[in-house]
């Protein structure tokens, strides 16, 4: 799905990242955990062309990140879904149309109720004609989380997904991604809570990256 | 050819998606159509300005082009005689197609509107006019010249080179200066255009980042843009255009008394050309936005 071959992400002189590789497998599930400004975001934003390496290769998909299109990310990051810390809403239109919106810009019909069931699948089904500001933390999350789903990518990546909500809705929102997991979606999920990783045991077979001194290390055993 | 006109296509569809996903800017809107409207409403008067003073310089140019005058100014006792001579020498000199003495009442009719209706012409010691008309090959001025002052002393010939050249020269420079107008207002409508889209789409780069990350294609952002700017600014052309063209109507009508000034507007199938201005607004509006926005565009990985 993603390979990154030595990759380093940087200013001249002062590397956030340095020769990172690795390789996410279809149906894997990866936990991405290092201290706060270890460059967890930045590796997530590599995944996806957001950012390009100052050296090495990102393949995703098997194509080169650095030359594709402009047209040819975009059409990728449709089979990618992405759930930010931020989420990233349209605040101006309502639950549902955002969680449509995948579809909208791909150019294809929403199906209302695929929709309806998807936002039963998150707990939403309620607030489909809320306005982003009006909700919660965890509610935004979830919804985040629908709209990274809806066009049924092969891949979701999850950046501190859990980062503002409470216990509870951490466990919830892990236990929704180990379901995708489940269902075959490779899974990339960074963290820094450490309680989390613990707690998926049972819920999902995953690996630990963790982020150390610039390089991405394979922390312990599987889970 | 197709794949060229599809980029006009957001313009003609239904209120697409696109359109909702950029929250509406309530004052760069109202600014942008009024902006449009005023520029719209000068683009009038300066078409106005220009193809007036257009048709003076025609009228000039080519009314009086072929014409010229002989002034005999002379005794009492001598001026028939020499008005006589001056025909003949005209009846005789190439290039003149038809000469004539002006009548008593033509030059009563010409000095009325300085000395009133009742002037006693023929008490007065007023020059005879001779008027005269050139062929298209023209007659030789200065040979003509000097042939009358040898048989007629009193005649002087004015071939009205002398103040036409510098009235049609004016005329021709006030219709640059129209459309050079023109120019100007075209070049600041969409200097106006570009910079309400900039402000606009910075305004949005929250909106640009999130289509970007669910994998919106740079036209697809650009389309609600684009879409938005193009048809404000052809309203508000509309409007402008349509109370340009209302006033214009309303100014009185030309007449020769007065000439230029009541000669500013359209005559004919010029009243088409107005109609000119509210769809080149758009088109400037649908090339400025959509430069604007892909340049914005391409700093938003």
């Amino acid at each position: 799905m993603i390979e990154f071959h030595d990759v380093t992400l940087g200013y001249p002189g002062s590397d956030l990242l340095s020769g990172v590789t690795m390789k996410l497998a279809p149906g894997s599930f990866h936990f991405l955990t290092g201290p706060s400004g270890a460059g967890k975001t930045s590796l997530i934003k590599l995944c996806y062309g957001e950012l390009a390496p100052n050296g090495g290769r990102v393949e995703i998909f098997g194509e080169d990140s650095v030359k594709m299109s402009r047209d040819e990310t975009a059409r990728m990051r449709r089979r990618i879904g992405i759930v930010h810390q931020d989420c990233q809403f349209l605040d101006h239109l309502p639950l549902d149309e955002n969680v449509a919106l995948p579809l909208e810009v791909a150019g294809q019909k929403a199906d209302g109720e695929a929709l309806t069931e998807l936002l039963t699948w998150v707990g939403l089904a309620g607030q489909a004609q809320a306005l982003p500001p009006s909700l919660s933390g965890g509610e935004r999350q979830r919804a985040a989380l629908a709209r990274a789903v809806i066009m049924s990518p092969d891949m979701i990546l999850a950046d501190e997904p859990t980062g503002n909500v409470d216990w509870d809705m951490s466990l919830k929102i892990l236990k929704l991604l180990a379901e995708l997991n489940r269902m075959g979606k490779t899974v990339l999920m960074a963290t820094h809570d450490l309680n989390l990783i613990r707690a998926a045991k049972g819920l999902t077979s995953a690996r630990v990256l963790r982020i150390q001194g610039k390089r991405l290390q394979l922390a312990g055993s599987d889970l | 050819m197709i794949a060229r006109l599809s980029i006009l296509a957001p313009l003609f569809g239904g209120r697409s998606g696109a359109d909702r996903v950029v929250p509406s800017t309530g004052p760069t809107a109202l600014l942008t159509m009024l902006t449009a409207a005023a520029m719209a409403f000068l683009a009038i008067f300066a078409l106005a300005l220009a193809m007036a003073t257009g048709r003076l310089a025609d009228r000039w140019a080519g009314s009086l082009e072929r014409s010229a005058t002989i002034r005999i100014s002379a005794p009492a006792d001598q001026i028939d005689r020499q008005t006589a001579k001056v025909l003949e020498v005209l009846e005789q000199t190439p290039g003149v197609e038809f000469a004539r003495a002006t009548t008593p009442d033509e030059t009563r009719k010409l000095l009325e509107p300085w000395l009133g209706p009742d002037l006693p012409v023929e008490d007065l010691p007023l020059p005879q006019l001779v008027e005269v008309t050139q062929s298209e090959a023209g007659f030789d001025a200065e040979g003509l010249h000097l042939r009358l002052a040898a048989e007629a002393p009193g005649a002087v010939l004015d071939d009205h080179e002398r103040w036409r050249a510098p009235l049609v020269a004016s005329a021709e420079r006030i219709r640059a200066i129209g459309l050079l107008s023109l120019a100007l207002i075209t070049g600041a409508t969409a200097a106006m255009i570009t910079l309400a889209a900039q402000a606009a789409l910075a305004a949005n780069g929250q909106v640009i980042r999130a289509l970007r990350l669910i994998g919106a294609e740079d036209r697809y952002i650009a389309r609600a843009f684009v879409r938005r700017f193009t048809l404000r600014t052809l309203a508000g052309a509309l409007a402008g255009t349509f109370a340009g063209a209302l006033a214009i109507a309303l100014m009185p009508a030309a007449e020769e008394e007065a000439g230029f000034l009541t000669g500013l507007g359209f005559q004919g199938l010029q009243w088409l050309w107005p109609l000119a201005i509210p769809a080149l607004a758009a088109i400037l509006a649908f090339v400025a936005t959509r430069m604007a926005a892909f340049r914005v565009l391409r700093t938003v990985r």
